[in-house]
């Protein structure tokens, strides 16, 4: 069992990587301590809380609760990833920093990904809808209120 | 030309590495030769330690060391006593602080026994399971009241009753105001507060370097210089050679400052015996165990009112559960008892706590900090007593309210600092009179019947509190102006998402004239400052900073007298601004302030005896005693009667807390307040078995609010200045959270008619379970 590895190729932020990895490692811990990707958080390791949120293929997923083998051949999608190569912010990161969506952030790269995802399939979302799709995602700082904002005014300034 | 930034809702400097991923967190910290730690916990409440056996673990391949208490040697000790009990006669005290890891008994589930060491975390938690304990279980103590009957079980053998702590404290003279009173109400409250939880959990990185003789400590904790202090002592060196630094925090709320907490303690001494850094990160199971929480407390209470609602007196006998350990001595218990009082006048009070050892973890304060639990004392008692009495429960409270002339008010009282419960200043009832416009009281009696014509049970709740923030003892700050003309501060406190890089920029920019975006904020290296207490009480705005402020202030003179020497011109014709010292009257005459450090660090010449060189200073700021703020929170429920199902149509808080430096960031602070404040209210119940186990130890069953639980709240503020420090700041970090229980409590009644059904709601928190087994049994104790 302790010599069970497999080599995995796989992109991030579309950036291609390989690796070497015992079947039972976590996503998470390959994306933060293999690759140094260190902007995914990791909250409960139970799949609850949402801060380790990735985008497998443009999907939501909980890098906790899946093995770095089974990202083998997908695209996955990081925090580090969200703003552009000269940073920029994306919409949702500038309307975070603009509606004080965040206190010690360390839930915010979950939301930022959950909610990139949202945005990406709900144009003009009620706030019914936003607090639906972020009520997977828990926050103990911020109440939510700047956040539902924060993703509203996103989707306002997506729409031009 | 800069703006005001004072008082402004400015944006936050720290926001940008969050927001990309570039923040530093205690797990992102990687070293070379990096080896990860896992412990061994009790999985018993209560037990006698017969044998432990790391053999078979050591045999594991990857696993580097296994530690035990024996292996400690006379590093092994006592925990500190972060908290002496106050000096007043008759408490008493019983010291039992925790220990690293434990040696004879066992005495909470979680309790660590073994510290393992592994090439990887993976490795470590396999050992775990290698190791063989043999432990002899004893009968838990988890009830408070059975806790203190004849023939319990003791949580500490050498004490002869699971008595940690016992203090009276009183004025007036309750007997002879109940005597004369029109009716006295007597009633028992259960509160339950939860465990913070923040989304981080805790962790320690140590890196010893043999060659520099330097301990490195990542933290996350909101005590660094404590930390740092504390562990020179124990592993003998000197604090300079020991360097804590408390890097982006994922969330504290009070349990991250814990002195220490055994993994604090351990991994640096491991580090130094293997001279490899080591790290460990607390899972969330952990952390239902390992981090500390608040838990209940039971109020027998009494209040003495006239006929017309004005209170006489109040008396108050109430048990704390402590835990298994008393490090932070009576803290919490004293705060439930001071902040009881409110923002009333209470002539005679007579309140007795006992704090009781269990086998359960150890309680420190949480965001309120004991606080909630008097707040849901008293305003239970008043809305009790409106009813009895037949006054509107605003009245009552009005009627009530320290006259805005009565201040400096002193409530002849001991408070947690050990300063005198005095209220520095305030004006109650426009608070509450902005509270009812915003909610709506005036019309709701209507609006409630409207909605019952439909069979809709809407009800209302208004809650009034104070809340003792910015307690000393000190903080400092440094201020610095570079060469680039940009500002650094430094600051020994740490940061857990306050805003203070932005908030202490805003401060300092206010002085100096410069932009917030130009000023870098440290907090929490003890190597870039070295004095401090923490991040507690709601006091890092108050107190460190009114030391950034006094520092600014200081560089702004130096940057003054050093531009009038320049120029050859009275400092009075020079003026600050824009990055710039100009001369008024003369355009086109300036020099920034980067050069004017340049200046004050010549290349050549002298720098005059009696002078320093840098265009920098380092102030400290000491408020004799804290600055009280208060507020009403008001709430409108929906509740179906079947199901129990609570539905929040609408929140409104109005607060006082001084001078606002940042209304965006304050408002976020009363956010997340008051969204603890719901869980707390709700949902958040520790469900312990008789025998001390954690029934609900995971995020999927201990449940905490999302964003569907969460209502819009409506914020609004007065000021009233503190007179204890020049900026006229308070605190605000607790107040959100504070009074929701009887809000919550009181909205449902009044939506239920439960009062005239002769049924109280005297407990929090309220499930719908738990209101379905309430309403069922006629609000007894079920």
């Amino acid at each position: 069992m302790d010599n069970d590895f497999h080599d995995i190729a796989l992109t991030v932020n579309g950036t291609a990587y390989n690796g070497r990895v015992e079947s039972r490692l976590l996503l998470s811990d390959f994306l933060r301590h293999d690759l140094g990707l260190a902007g995914t958080h990791v909250g409960c390791e139970h799949g609850v809380c949402g801060a380790c949120t990735v985008l497998l293929d443009g999907e939501p997923v909980r890098s906790c609760l899946m093995l770095a083998v089974q990202a083998n051949t997908h695209a996955v999608s990081t925090i580090e990833g969200l703003a552009s190569p000269i940073g920029d912010y994306s919409p949702l990161q500038q309307a975070m920093h603009d509606h004080h969506g965040l206190q010690c952030g360390y839930c915010t790269p979950g939301i930022l990904m959950t909610m990139t995802a949202f945005l990406d399939e709900h144009a003009s979302p009620s706030e019914d809808e936003v607090r639906e799709a972020l009520s997977g995602n828990l926050c103990r700082c911020t109440g939510y209120q700047n956040i539902v904002d924060a993703v509203l005014a996103a989707a306002d300034k997506m729409r031009g | 030309m800069s703006t005001r930034s004072f008082g402004q809702p400015v944006k936050r400097n720290e926001d940008r590495k969050l927001l990309t991923g570039q923040a530093l967190f205690v797990d992102d910290v990687e070293l070379p030769g990096l080896l990860h730690v896992a412990f061994l916990r009790s999985q018993v409440a209560h037990a006698r330690i017969v044998n432990i056996d790391v053999s078979r673990a050591l045999q594991r391949r990857g696993v580097i060391a296994a530690y035990t208490a024996d292996d400690l040697g006379t590093y092994w000790r006592h925990g500190p006593l972060l908290v002496p009990p106050p000096p007043i006669s008759g408490a008493i005290f019983h010291e039992r602080t925790h220990v690293p890891l434990a040696k004879d008994k066992v005495r909470h589930v979680g309790e660590p026994l073994v510290m393992v060491i592994a090439e990887s975390r993976y490795i470590a938690e396999d050992a775990l399971d290698d190791i063989d304990v043999e432990l002899e279980q004893l009968p838990a103590v988890v009830d408070l009241e059975r806790a203190l009957a004849p023939g319990s079980a003791l949580v500490h053998d050498d004490l002869d009753s699971n008595i940690s702590a016992h203090l009276r404290q009183s004025k007036g003279d309750y007997a002879t105001a109940a005597a004369k009173a029109h009716r006295v109400l007597r009633r028992r409250f259960l509160y339950e507060h939860g465990i913070s939880s923040p989304i981080e959990t805790r962790g320690v990185v140590a890196q010893w370097d043999a060659r520099a003789s330097q301990m490195t400590i990542w933290d996350t904790t909101q005590a660094p210089v404590f930390v740092r202090n504390g562990l020179a002592a124990m592993l003998g060196l000197n604090e300079r050679n020991v360097r804590v630094i408390a890097p982006f925090v994922g969330g504290g709320f009070g349990p991250k400052i814990m002195m220490f907490y055994p993994e604090e303690v351990l991994l640096p001494w491991a580090s130094m015996r293997l001279n490899r850094p080591l790290k460990w990160i607390e899972d969330r199971l952990e952390h239902f165990f390992a981090t500390t929480h608040e838990r209940g407390q039971i109020h027998d209470a009494e209040i003495a009112v006239a006929a017309d609602g004005r209170i006489l007196g109040i008396k108050d006998v109430f048990l704390h559960d402590g835990g298994a350990y008393d490090p932070y001595g009576l803290t919490v218990p004293i705060n439930s008892q001071c902040t009881l009082l409110g923002p009333y006048v209470v002539p005679a009070y007579d309140s007795t706590f006992t704090q009781v050892f269990t086998n359960l973890p150890i309680v420190t304060p949480y965001r309120g900090a004991g606080r909630q639990h008097g707040v849901f004392v008293i305003e239970r008692l008043l809305d009790l007593a409106a009813h009895e009495l037949g006054i509107d429960r605003a009245e009552i409270r009005r009627i009530n309210l320290i006259p805005p002339d009565a201040f400096p008010y002193n409530n002849e009282i001991i408070y947690q600092d050990f300063a005198p419960l005095s209220y520095d200043s305030g004006n109650y009832e426009p608070v509450l009179d902005m509270a009812l416009d915003a909610i709506g009281y005036a019309g709701f009696k209507q609006q409630q019947a409207a909605a019952l014509a439909q069979g809709r049970h809407i009800g209302i709740g208004l809650a009034c509190y104070v809340e003792g923030t910015g307690i000393g003892p000190y903080e400092g700050a440094k201020v610095q102006v570079q060469s680039n003309g940009k500002v650094s501060i430094a600051t020994g406190i740490g940061t857990q998402g306050q805003g203070h890089f932005t908030v202490f920029a805003q401060i300092a920019a206010e002085q100096l004239g410069v932009e917030v975006t130009d000023i870098d904020v440290v907090t929490g290296d003890t190597d870039q400052f070295y004095w401090g207490a923490g991040t507690f009480a709601s006091r890092g705005a108050v107190v460190a900073g009114n030391a950034v402020n006094e520092a600014a202030k200081v560089v702004r003179q130096k940057a003054l007298k050093l531009a009038g020497e320049l120029f050859e011109c009275s400092e009075d014709d020079l003026v600050l601004k824009g990055g710039k010292v100009s001369i008024t009257g003369v355009p086109g005459k300036f020099i920034t302030l980067g050069d004017l450090a340049g200046h004050a660090n010549p290349m050549r010449g002298a720098v005059k005896p009696g002078s320093e060189p840098g265009l920098e200073a380092t102030q400290y700021f000491g408020p004799p005693s804290g600055a009280t703020a208060n507020g009403v929170h008001a709430i409108i429920v929906e509740v179906d009667p079947r199901t129990f199902d609570v539905n929040i149509l609408k929140y409104v808080v109005v607060h006082d807390c001084g001078t606002v430096i940042n209304p965006m960031i304050l408002a976020g602070q009363i956010h997340g307040g008051v969204a603890q404040g719901i869980g707390n209210a709700f949902f958040e119940k520790l469900a312990w078995d008789d025998q001390g186990q954690l029934l609900n130890a995971s995020l999927a069953d201990y449940l905490l609010p999302t964003s569907l639980d969460v209502p819009r709240m409506e914020l609004s503020h007065t000021v009233t200045p503190s007179p204890l420090n020049p900026m006229g700041i308070k605190g605000a970090g607790e107040a959100g959270a504070i009074p929701v229980g009887p809000l919550f409590a009181q909205a449902i009644e009044d939506a239920l008619g439960l009062l005239a059904q002769g049924i109280e709601l005297r407990e929090i928190p309220l499930s719908p379970s738990r209101l379905y087994e309430l309403t069922r049994n006629g609000g007894e104790r079920g």
